[in-house]
């Protein structure tokens, strides 16, 4: 590990000051993600500022019913929080669907947001990745590509955003609030992390210095009917293959979708919004039927890799499952048959 | 670079000068010689560098120890109080829950961890969604909430027995 400077942040404007005019500077969190970087030599910067004392740890009510989460807001004690419990079920169950309780009682929310892929070529700096190195190359294309996306991938890049938690923010509309150089911003989640293009080395919008002091969640009343169920290799402790966030607004009948939001994790190099399938779904009873046509709008488009073509009927299966879970059981209903 | 941090470890003060990048686990075992966290993978993947960081169960593999300043930190060592196994520890023993040891410590802490979250009210991903009040440590729970601890010798199934044991035996003494 190359030798790096630690500086511990005095105040928000000061961490960000220092990182912004030092151009091999990164903000430390609870460094779960980092620290192992550095292990593996993906990174080196030669100054780390520890922003993880920073007084933004902090879940705070908004005028409009949602919650205003610090970015030093424990993954443990989000998910535990009574008002994430009752109000963002999906959001609890991100978080606790990723990593183990140890880890989740480091990281943060602002880091998680900035967790970089698991692409095992990416974490091997032996092989080629124009992720880690830009130009280089990439060794996924003709590698195992089973974690790998099906859709918005490049021939630059391949790999997939590995957080749970982002899935769920992204399927609510989440807002991440930074503090750079030039003062504030307000970033929807869904446009924050970026898809690979040609520029795969850039995972998010974040400018250099700029860090994240907190996430929004607006008031989403029927959120509380929400859920958020991953797919992967064993039980637990696993990356997603797939994961699945829905949101569901039903009519007066207890079974017609008025609005949905649906959020795919595992599948591309963001938090994937479905929105094709929020729209097909829209008006349609909640059975097993409309969710494959959901299904099959948002993954048309899809180009599955040599080892992940799995992924397109996961996808379906999942989305079935977890609306089967959020609608009261109904007799007839054709979801019966998935139970 | 060096810098002089303090932790608190067993209930005993340390002064100790660590590089920068000195982790939390290697300063236990390499500058304090606290060898009961182990390194495992040393990438956040085993558990078995678990410890009680300022109460609660954490990793110390990816903990930057300059970062963990004045950190109090309890280690399967220091569990036990007056030369008496702490019930876990006990619970352990009892129902031969450990093979080759390795992750015994690691093990022990994670589930002590695990009692305090559960009797907290923390859910798990297994948790019914709406479910308020005591958690109920069963064996879906237990699998669920001890996964980040790994045993290659697979002596799951008596761990989980033990950690069960433990819990009910809290339960009773509250």
């Amino acid at each position: 590990m190359k030798p790096f400077r630690y500086e511990r942040a005095t105040d928000a404007a000061h961490a960000v000051a220092t990182v912004a005019a030092h151009p091999g500077a990164a903000f430390l969190g609870a460094g779960t993600n980092l620290v192992d970087h550095l292990k593996l030599g993906i990174t080196a910067p030669d100054l780390l500022v520890d922003v993880s004392r920073l007084p933004l740890d902090e879940v705070a009510e908004l005028d409009d019913g949602g919650l205003r989460v610090g970015a030093n807001v424990r993954n443990a004690d989000l998910a535990a929080h009574p008002a994430v419990r009752a109000r963002y079920p999906v959001l609890s169950q991100a978080l606790l669907s990723g990593a183990s309780g140890q880890l989740r009682n480091l990281a943060t929310t602002g880091g998680n947001l900035l967790q970089r892929t698991r692409c095992a070529y990416f974490q091997d700096p032996s092989t080629p990745c124009n992720k880690r190195d830009p130009g280089s190359g990439c060794a996924a294309l003709e590698g195992w590509t089973r974690y790998h996306a099906i859709l918005g991938a490049s021939s630059h890049c391949v790999a997939v955003h590995p957080s749970d938690m982002a899935v769920a923010m992204a399927a609510l509309d989440a807002v991440v609030v930074t503090l750079g150089p030039d003062g504030e911003r307000r970033i929807p989640v869904t446009d924050f992390h970026r898809l690979p293009g040609d520029a795969p080395h850039r995972d998010t919008v974040l400018r250099h210095g700029e860090l994240i002091t907190a996430v929004e969640l607006p008031g989403l009343p029927w959120a509380a009917r929400s859920r958020y169920r991953k797919v992967r290799d064993r039980a637990s402790y696993a990356f997603a293959l797939v994961s699945v966030a829905v949101a569901l607004d039903l009519e007066d009948d207890g079974r017609t979708v008025r609005e949905a939001r649906i959020a795919l994790g595992g599948i591309a190099h963001k938090p994937w919004r479905a929105e094709r399938a929020e729209q097909a779904l829209r008006g349609l009873p909640a059975t097993e039927e409309s969710c494959r046509t959901a299904a099959d709008a948002e993954t048309a488009d899809a180009h599955p890799l040599r080892d992940n073509a799995f992924k397109i009927p996961l996808v379906h299966n999942t989305l079935v499952a977890v609306v089967r879970d959020l609608v009261p059981e109904t007799p007839g209903s054709s979801l019966e048959g998935a139970r | 670079m060096e810098t002089e941090i303090r932790l608190r470890v067993d209930g005993q003060e340390h002064e100790v000068a660590v590089d920068t990048r000195t982790t939390v686990l290697d300063a236990l075992r390499e500058r304090l010689g606290i060898t009961s966290p182990k390194k495992g993978c040393d990438h956040g993947q085993c558990g078995s560098c678990t410890v009680l960081l300022d109460g609660r169960r954490a990793t110390t593999c990816l903990a930057l120890a300059v970062a963990h300043d004045g950190a109090e930190i309890v280690t399967a060592e220091g569990l036990g109080t007056d030369g008496e196994l702490h019930p876990v520890q006990e619970a352990f023993v009892d129902h031969d829950a450990l093979q080759c040891g390795y992750c015994t410590p690691g093990q022990v802490c994670s589930a002590v961890g695990v009692l305090r979250e559960a009797a907290q009210g923390w859910p798990s991903v297994v948790t019914e969604v709406g479910a308020e009040g005591d958690i109920v440590l069963d064996q879906e729970e237990i699998a669920e909430r001890m996964s980040g601890n790994l045993c290659r010798c697979g002596a799951y199934v008596n761990i989980v027995s033990a950690v069960a044991a433990a819990a009910e035996a809290e339960g009773a003494g509250r």
